[in-house]
């Protein structure tokens, strides 16, 4: 596991507790506060080609949160990996913070979007993925991260009918499942986007091995879908 | 005569030849005009489908990689279908575009209200930072759609329409035109206005503003003509009446002034037929301007 030297000291996986308290004072975060943080946290850990001197480039992976809604595990993400100062935390929501309750892209270094209306991420992920592909950057990648309820918004469906037949390789979607969807149906996520020609896998959004081997799955010509399962949200 | 719309796949495809950051996003409405440039160009010229939520939301994605979205569809699809994305996923992402329409309030009455936007620049008005473009002729068109997608990365909407004027006249992609000069008042006529206007105010000792670019609008040319004229103003715009009447009040707010905002009516007339009867219906033809601009001037003079 590789940290970052940020103020003379590293942060790693187990620093990412302490610094969501510093945004929230709760002793211990419920699921729904940590339902993206095992995701967020192996994807700039370990699968991002980004980092916060490397935000000016056009060839850097691109991440998009689209679940803007409960951000404190991105923002300690963003602060462990040295995109912001932790002591901007403190400030979480406060008038005069750049981070508020649903993040702004010009507020927070690091945020490829501003997010909080759901629905949106997707199809700005897919010209996104476009856009790098008609300048020619081709190792360039785009994460978008959606929450399994915020699959109810058509937006999306709009953007993964089109992703998959236009074989947006370099496109991945990690929906994050924590059961909190009304009206789904068993297996009904992955099987969406299979039908629309994505490559999907579901696997347990907590375990970062299984996390890691899904994002790296090899999908030729076609984007890919990593349904992670977490605790579900009423539990 | 061909139409704004005729110009806008040749003037556009020229653009993707010269300048690597123009893409054209297009939602199925518009492709045939585009087949040769998307041979050239596979990559920059996208077609997402009958998808405008996609549409508005690509086009927002391909901007925030270094690209010059040019988007197009009816206005009815463009503008109030995706209205979130045109407000988030351009604005608040602080994201640029240029969003062409058309179809206009009513260029096709046959295909009825789902094909009528009368209220899309009402609409971009409750937004910020939207440079709106209203050409009266298409070769008006053609130079504004040039200036809209050299506009750096700003948010662009240039208004095509089936109504045109006879004749083309300059346009700098920014400032009012005085056309005539008059004492008794002063005309703002916007895009395909004109010769209405032109027309209606014959004999008539007015002002006459031609409006082709009107957001922002062109607040120092309006109080310019009111030292010369009486402050008495009429605004006549394509779209929903009164789109305008804001912006003119706060153009003359240290003035004493009058404004009459003539437009498109609120209410769905619920009819077919043809575009000159919706021109009429809506009061927008020579004799029905020529009766409310000219009441309306006489009861300042009484006054």
């Amino acid at each position: 596991m590789t940290t970052i030297e940020e103020r003379g000291r590293t942060y790693g996986y187990a620093d990412l507790p302490a610094l969501m308290r510093r945004m929230t004072g709760d002793e211990k975060h419920g699921p729904a506060a940590t339902s993206t943080l095992d995701v967020l946290w192996v994807l700039y850990d370990r699968v991002l080609r980004v980092g916060p001197e490397g935000m000016d480039d056009p060839g850097r992976d691109r991440f998009l949160l689209s679940k803007g809604h409960g951000p404190m595990a991105y923002y300690a993400v963003l602060a462990a990996k040295g995109f912001l100062p932790v002591e901007w935390l403190d400030g979480f929501g406060a008038y005069d913070s750049p981070l508020g309750h649903h993040p702004d892209r010009t507020l927070v270094p690091g945020a490829e979007i501003g997010s909080g209306s759901l629905g949106h991420g997707l199809p700005i992920a897919v010209g996104t993925a476009l856009g790098l592909r008609a300048q020619g950057l081709d190792a360039a990648r785009v994460w978008v991260l959606i929450g399994d309820a915020e699959l109810d918004e058509g937006s999306n469906h709009e953007a993964i009918a089109f992703a998959g037949p236009a074989g947006l390789e370099r496109l991945h979607t990690v929906v994050v499942d924590n059961a909190s969807a009304t009206h789904a149906r068993p297996g009904g996520i992955a099987a969406r986007f299979e039908a629309a020609g994505w490559s999907a896998v579901t696997v347990d959004g907590r375990d970062h091995e299984a996390l890691y081997a899904a994002f790296t799955a090899p999908h030729p010509g076609r984007p890919h879908v990593v349904v992670a399962r977490v605790e579900p949200k009423s539990a | 005569m061909d139409t704004m719309r005729d110009r806008f796949a040749p003037v556009v495809s020229r653009l993707l030849d010269e300048d690597p950051r123009v893409a054209v996003v297009l939602a199925e409405i518009g492709v045939d005009g585009f087949a040769e440039a998307r041979r050239r160009h596979p990559d920059r010229v996208i077609n997402v489908g009958i998808r405008e939520q996609l549409l508005v939301g690509a086009a927002a994605g391909l901007a925030l990689t270094g690209l010059r979205p040019v988007v197009h569809t009816f206005a009815s699809f463009l503008v109030e279908r995706p209205f979130e994305q045109v407000k988030l996923d351009l604005g608040h992402q602080d994201a640029g575009a240029v969003l062409v329409s058309a179809a206009a309030s009513f260029d096709w009455p046959a295909g009825g209200y789902t094909h009528m936007a009368p209220g899309d620049v009402a609409l971009l008005d409750t937004l910020d930072g939207w440079t709106v473009h209203v050409p009266g002729h298409p070769d008006e068109a053609a130079a504004l759609l040039r200036h809209a997608v050299a506009a750096g990365d700003d948010k662009v909407y240039v208004r095509l329409s089936v109504q045109s004027n006879g004749e083309g006249l300059p346009v700098d992609g920014a400032r009012f035109r005085t056309v005539r000069e008059g004492g008794s008042g002063v005309v703002v006529a916007v895009g395909p206005m004109l010769d209405a206007v032109l027309a209606a105010t014959e004999g008539l000792d007015t002002t006459v503003l031609y409006a082709t670019t009107v957001r922002p609008f062109d607040a120092e040319a309006l109080r310019r003509a009111v030292r010369v004229a009486r402050p008495d103003v009429v605004l006549v715009e394509p779209y929903l009446a009164g789109t305008s009447t804001a912006a003119a009040s706060d153009a003359l707010s240290d003035v004493p002034h009058r404004v009459l905002g003539l437009g498109v009516g609120r209410r769905e007339l619920r009819r077919y037929g043809q575009l000159a009867e919706h021109i009429a219906a809506h009061g927008l033809d020579a004799r029905s301007l020529r009766e409310r601009i000219g009441g309306f001037l006489e009861a300042g003079v009484r006054a």
